[in-house]
């Protein structure tokens, strides 16, 4: 395996590792970038530490530590890092599948919408990482069948609660915003809540399942 | 206590915004002209993290139901307290009953007013900040509207001068038509010559969408020679990114904490204030620097905001 990646200035607080280079989306990278992220959570100056997909910003105070150490640290500790994080937590998602795109979804792929809830519903999914929106999971493990492009067009206001899929992505809407994501039902599962100290109920590293509570026409 | 009599649902209750908490997707919110509102806060004696309301729909008015101090910073706008007019950027003490009036701006687009002791909406995640498009934080989540009663922290010991004081400018807000100051971000070296060239020398035109969450600006369209799908990564405030229609955004204080687009550079913490006091129509340009000159002007603002910290302890007399 390559062990190509970059670092780069995002402004003069913060800096990204990126390990995707041109390849697509790669657990065993992500494994390893979560564990080097922990190893970051504790020193004196850093800020934030902001797992993405593939890739990891730290954001520091540049009056108080220098871009250049920050630097040093992410690159030795990549090359060092190992997959070292425990299994996570596990979470059970019950979804009520339906809505407005789940049949034309089904039929873009030339599959029956049973195919595809059965489908959905029996992957295991995990936490790559939060972001985006408040709580917001990106999660790795979709059957590749039914990997399928964003919308064209964003949509406006894709409900809180919404359980989407956008390429080979998927992932739940945390608050009503605009997303190109597919939707393919609905759950009240809650992702986030201002009210704890830890807002965001899923980590990077939880493993997730949908089960199906019903599927409406 | 003050209460609002003229609002927008644009005005909302700020302060420095919530940090270290990107990785749960909570972006940063806070002040569009974090300068702004630290002179504010300044002026008054209040702690750095005190609470302000960001006015950005006018004419806003509001009456303060005991007395105290206040300090109206950021954009310059006709403000009159109980008829008398302010100077811009100016604190002064009011009286039980005064009225606080403040007129669309003539320039910039973002008034702060800060009340002694700092606007009492409960601490979330860390901070008071409205998160407008998530609809927490600040006061009820959500922007301020006619009748809403603001409880305010009991205030620095102390009173202003009779008929007030005021800040100076912080650095570089004198000279409008300055460039605002880039570092190359991720994907700069993805964009052609020709694409650096016009990114750095057109004058780039702020579009209507435009607010807290980001800038939208209009120019010619900026190309990629290389181009790639990049996997969604985390951003800043400040990311200039460039979607695919070569056109740039500049992420802002309400950002989402994750995107995929482009980036090909970042505006330095000490210019964003000029997108938070940005004008649809207003024309902005770009200039690269070094990272050392990023830190001088990011030191430049400490000192400024370090010497009216302590004039603003001398004149307030016991």
């Amino acid at each position: 395996m390559s062990d190509h990646f970059t670092i780069s200035d995002a402004g003069i607080g913060a800096l990204l590792l990126d390990v995707a280079g041109d390849g697509a989306f790669e657990e065993a990278r992500q494994a390893r970038l979560l564990a080097l992220a922990e190893s970051f959570a504790a020193v004196d100056g850093i800020d934030d530490v902001v797992p993405g997909m593939n890739n990891l910003m730290v954001v520091f105070d540049p009056l108080a530590i220098g871009a250049e150490e920050i630097g040093r640290r992410l690159a030795d500790g990549w090359r060092k890092s190992t997959a070292t994080i425990g299994e996570g937590r596990s979470h059970e998602i019950a979804v009520s599948y339906g809505g407005t795109d789940l049949a034309a979804f089904a039929a873009g792929l030339d599959l029956s919408v049973e195919d595809v809830v059965e489908r959905h519903a029996a992957a295991v999914y995990r936490v790559a990482a939060i972001g985006a929106m408040p709580g917001f999971p990106y999660l790795s493990g979709l059957d590749p069948s039914l990997a399928t492009p964003r919308r064209a067009v964003p949509r406006q206001g894709v409900p809180k609660g919404a359980v989407i899929v956008g390429g080979g992505q998927a992932g739940i809407m945390p608050i009503t915003a605009p997303s190109g994501w597919h939707i393919l039902g609905h759950t009240d599962f809650v992702l986030f809540d201002p009210h704890r100290a830890a807002p965001a109920t899923l980590r990077p590293g939880d493993t997730v399942r949908f089960t199906v509570a019903r599927v409406e026409p | 206590m003050i209460e609002i009599l003229s609002s927008g649902a644009l005005n909302t209750v700020q302060d420095r915004g919530r940090r270290g908490l990107l990785s749960s997707g909570v972006s940063r919110s806070g002040a569009m002209d974090i300068q702004a509102l630290d002179a504010a806060n300044a002026l008054l004696g209040n702690d750095a993290d005190a609470a302000a309301i960001e006015v950005a729909a006018f004419p806003f008015r509001l009456r303060f139901a005991s007395a105290t101090t206040v300090a109206v910073t950021g954009a310059v706008a006709e403000t009159r307290l109980s008829g008398r007019r302010l100077p811009p950027w100016w604190a002064i003490a009011v009286k039980e009953g005064d009225e606080l009036t403040i007129d669309p701006p003539t320039v910039g687009a973002r008034v702060y007013v800060a009340i002694g002791g700092g606007v009492d909406v409960p601490l979330l995640l860390g901070a008071r900040a409205t998160e407008l498009k998530s609809g927490y934080g600040g006061h009820e989540g959500r922007g301020l509207k006619r009748g809403d009663r603001l409880p305010v922290r009991r205030r620095a010991p102390g009173k202003l001068p009779d008929g007030g004081v005021g800040a100076p400018p912080p650095p570089g807000r004198s000279d409008a038509d300055r460039p605002l100051r880039v570092l190359p971000a991720a994907e700069w070296s993805d964009f052609s010559e020709g694409a650096h060239q016009r990114f750095l020398s057109v004058g780039w035109r702020v579009t209507a969408e435009a607010d807290r969450q980001g800038c939208r600006l209009d120019g010619p369209e900026l190309m990629r020679e290389r181009r790639r799908e990049l996997l969604s990564h985390g951003i800043v405030p400040g990311t200039v990114q460039v979607p695919p229609a070569g056109r740039p955004i500049v992420q802002l204080a309400e950002a989402n904490t994750c995107g995929g687009y482009p980036k090909i550079a970042t505006v330095i913490e000490a210019d964003l204030w000029r997108l938070g006091q940005a004008m649809p129509g207003d024309e902005l340009r770009f200039a690269v620097v070094g990272r050392n000159e990023a830190l001088v002007a990011q030191r430049e603002v400490a000192d400024w905001l370090g010497r009216l910290r302590r004039a603003a302890s001398l004149y307030r007399v016991s």
